[in-house]
């Protein structure tokens, strides 16, 4: 298909035109619950907007981190210090600058992947998680002296205009992230993705083809962080409401990897659908524990069963299609159509034998 | 000047016989990545796992000790049973990360079944060994080393000595080297690639289930042990992932160093920099020396 607006096909852009009337005009006017809002929609997409970090670092350029919850904590307090001490920035400026923070801490800590690749990478990106986290735990300054270690984070203000409702945060999300998903999808098909992708692939021939090694992995490692940065900002801002070192732990990290994996490699939907999946099951489980058996089983083995459940699919993906659910979701769409077609030449040839 | 001196050396033992801890862990590691090129992200899950079913066995049972040792031992093998036959085999052609990311997943999967089976509020194990200053040290060299750390430094090195004869000197190690080295002409002329994977998976979870009983009389049987076990990963970057001794010398230095940092330049950062220091030591030798001091030195074709 020839690309009608930049490196956008005309199924993309109906592609875009369906979420976004989705996203904007359906959801909103019937969903009014607040819980949807501030317990799945927010988290979501600040998630999938971490995940999209994970996806430019590991499914496109093919290294191993396991780091992000670190950015993310490094965005959210770079936020929280922006807004309190240069208000002047504003809060699109703090979201920015916050996430060119984490970028630079991306720089430093995506340096090893220069040297190193496979698990020895991900030891070496666990270091930015454990020193980011300390760093904030340890040094007042970064919470402001606050003592009781939990911060309450300031409102979201635009323009002058408060930004505090469900719905309003949801906007905010919705706005900061449809901006820098279609900027990752321009990045991924663009010259800057291919070169990722011929790292991923195989790192000694993209150099010998010219592509930068320090260049590219570098960038994608900043990427990757600036990603994780702004999600972690949104994820604390609109979704916490509160700052605290300990909820961007490694079990995060953990998460978003899964979200990452389980979503498909390499794949920009796969974020959102693992993010949605990862988000969404555990509530399900809940739902079926408090409805089925009426709240007989221990909320902590729901719990469990949970993590068992999210290692069986790991391993049973990685086994069965290492590619994801982006990927599942992808055959049924090829199985769907060419079931159509087979259907309509099955007509066109009934219809002949009439004539 | 020489209460200094003192306190340095016991600052410097306790380190190096936390470090034995850390040792004990990576040996999983290693023996699996020695026999299948396999990085097994799930020993720190594995730890946790054995050590909460013995202590499940011991104190819900009512078993006796040994025999919960045993019965804990067994369920690890079992385990590795099914490791081999419903993760390994499968993904026997799979790349090195997939793997990997297979046996991240083991891991979620050992940790919720032993949280399931066996509750999440934290266990005390008694192994019968304080975790107190041994009272002859302390009077005749001054030095105040707890009982368990000597304890933990005798265990490990037995099952060094066992492992590297065993490794070296016998039929099966030589089995085992063999498949590690390429497993596709190992089976080829006859070497059994489901048994050696089996024995393999199966003392890497007896290991296991030491390191975390050793673990758990320290810090309580409690789900922060799989944290703790991430510290092998420095411990095996340092010592190469295909060493034993290395495995043993790496956990040393990071003990010794770690407490060393803590103690002496933490004070200056508000302490609690051991959670992170092995890691940034690790980047350090990953930038100078990327296969370890004992590990082989990775050559990639291309």
């Amino acid at each position: 298909m020839k690309p009608i607006f930049m490196t956008y096909t005309k199924k993309d852009l109906i592609n875009l035109a369906v979420c976004m009337v989705l996203s904007v005009l359906i959801i909103p006017t019937f969903i009014k619950t607040e819980y949807w809002y501030t317990s799945i929609l927010i988290p979501w997409l600040c998630l999938a907007l971490a995940t999209i970090g994970q996806q430019i670092v590991m499914g496109y350029t093919g290294q191993l981190a396991l780091g992000a919850a670190g950015f993310m904590a490094a965005g959210a307090f770079a936020m929280f210090n922006l807004i309190l001490r240069v208000p002047d920035l504003g809060f699109v400026g703090s979201l920015i600058v916050s996430g060119l923070i984490a970028a630079a801490f991306g720089i430093l800590f995506g340096l090893p992947s220069l040297k190193v690749r496979g698990i020895y990478l991900m030891v070496a990106t666990l270091a930015s998680q454990f020193f980011i986290i300390w760093m904030i735990d340890k040094f007042g300054w970064f919470k402001n002296y606050d003592s009781s270690g939990i911060i309450t984070a300031q409102d979201i203000v635009i323009l002058g205009k408060p930004f505090t409702t469900p719905l309003a945060m949801y906007f905010v999300c919705l706005a900061v992230t449809t901006i820098l998903t279609l900027l990752a999808m321009n990045m991924a098909r663009g010259s800057t993705g291919r070169n990722w992708m011929a790292v991923r692939d195989m790192d000694i021939a993209a150099e010998s083809m010219g592509v930068s090694l320090l260049r590219t992995k570098v960038q994608a490692f900043a990427i990757s962080a600036f990603y994780c940065g702004v999600a972690g900002a949104l994820f604390a801002f609109c979704y916490l409401k509160s700052l605290e070192p300990v909820a961007f732990d490694i079990k995060l990290s953990f998460k978003i990897l899964f979200m990452c994996i389980l979503g498909g490699l390499g794949t920009i939907n796969g974020a959102f659908i693992g993010a949605a999946f990862i988000l969404l099951f555990p509530v399900l489980l809940n739902a079926i524990g408090n409805n089925v058996f009426h709240g007989a089983i221990d909320a902590t083995i729901i719990s469990s069963i949970e993590q068992v459940i999210f290692g069986l699919l790991m391993i049973i993906f990685m086994i069965y299609e290492p590619l994801g659910m982006a990927k599942l979701w992808e055959n049924l769409k090829q199985s769907m159509r060419s079931k159509l077609s087979s259907s309509r030449i099955k007509n066109l040839k009934s219809s002949a034998v009439k004539k | 000047m020489a209460n200094e001196l003192l306190f340095f050396m016991e600052v410097l033992v306790g380190g190096l016989l936390a470090g034995t801890m850390y040792s004990l862990v990576a040996l999983g590691f290693v023996l699996i990545f020695k026999a299948s090129a396999t990085f097994n992200f799930s020993q720190g899950a594995m730890v946790f796992f054995s050590v909460l079913a013995f202590c499940g066995f011991m104190q819900d049972f009512n078993i006796p000790f040994v025999l919960a040792f045993i019965l804990a031992a067994l369920l690890m093998v079992v385990v590795g049973l099914c490791t081999e036959r419903l993760v390994l085999r499968p993904l026997m052609n799979a790349s090195e990360d997939t793997v990997l990311m297979a046996t991240i997943g083991l891991g979620y999967v050992l940790e919720g079944l032993a949280q399931a089976a066996w509750g999440v509020e934290v266990r005390r194990l008694d192994l019968g060994i304080g975790d107190f200053p041994v009272p002859w040290i302390a009077d005749n060299l001054k030095l105040f080393i707890s009982a368990l750390d000597i304890t933990a430094g005798l265990v490990a090195a037995i099952m060094i000595i066992g492992l590297f004869l065993l490794f070296k000197y016998t039929k099966i190690g030589l089995g085992l080297r063999a498949v590690a080295d390429d497993a596709g002409a190992a089976s080829s002329i006859g070497i059994p690639l489901k048994h050696i994977m089996l024995l393999v998976w199966s003392a890497a979870g007896v290991v296991a289930l030491v390191a975390g009983c050793m673990w758990g009389a320290r810090a309580g049987v409690q789900f922060a042990l799989v944290d703790l076990a991430l510290k092998a990963l420095p411990v095996l970057i340092i010592g190469g992932f295909s060493s034993i001794p290395g495995a043993i010398i790496g956990g040393l230095i990071i003990g010794a160093v770690e407490k060393i940092l803590e103690v002496y330049i933490g004070p200056f950062f508000g302490g609690a920099i051991e959670g992170w220091a092995p890691y940034v030591l690790a980047i350090f030798f990953l930038l100078y020396r990327p296969e370890g001091l004992f590990g082989e030195k990775i050559i990639r074709r291309v």
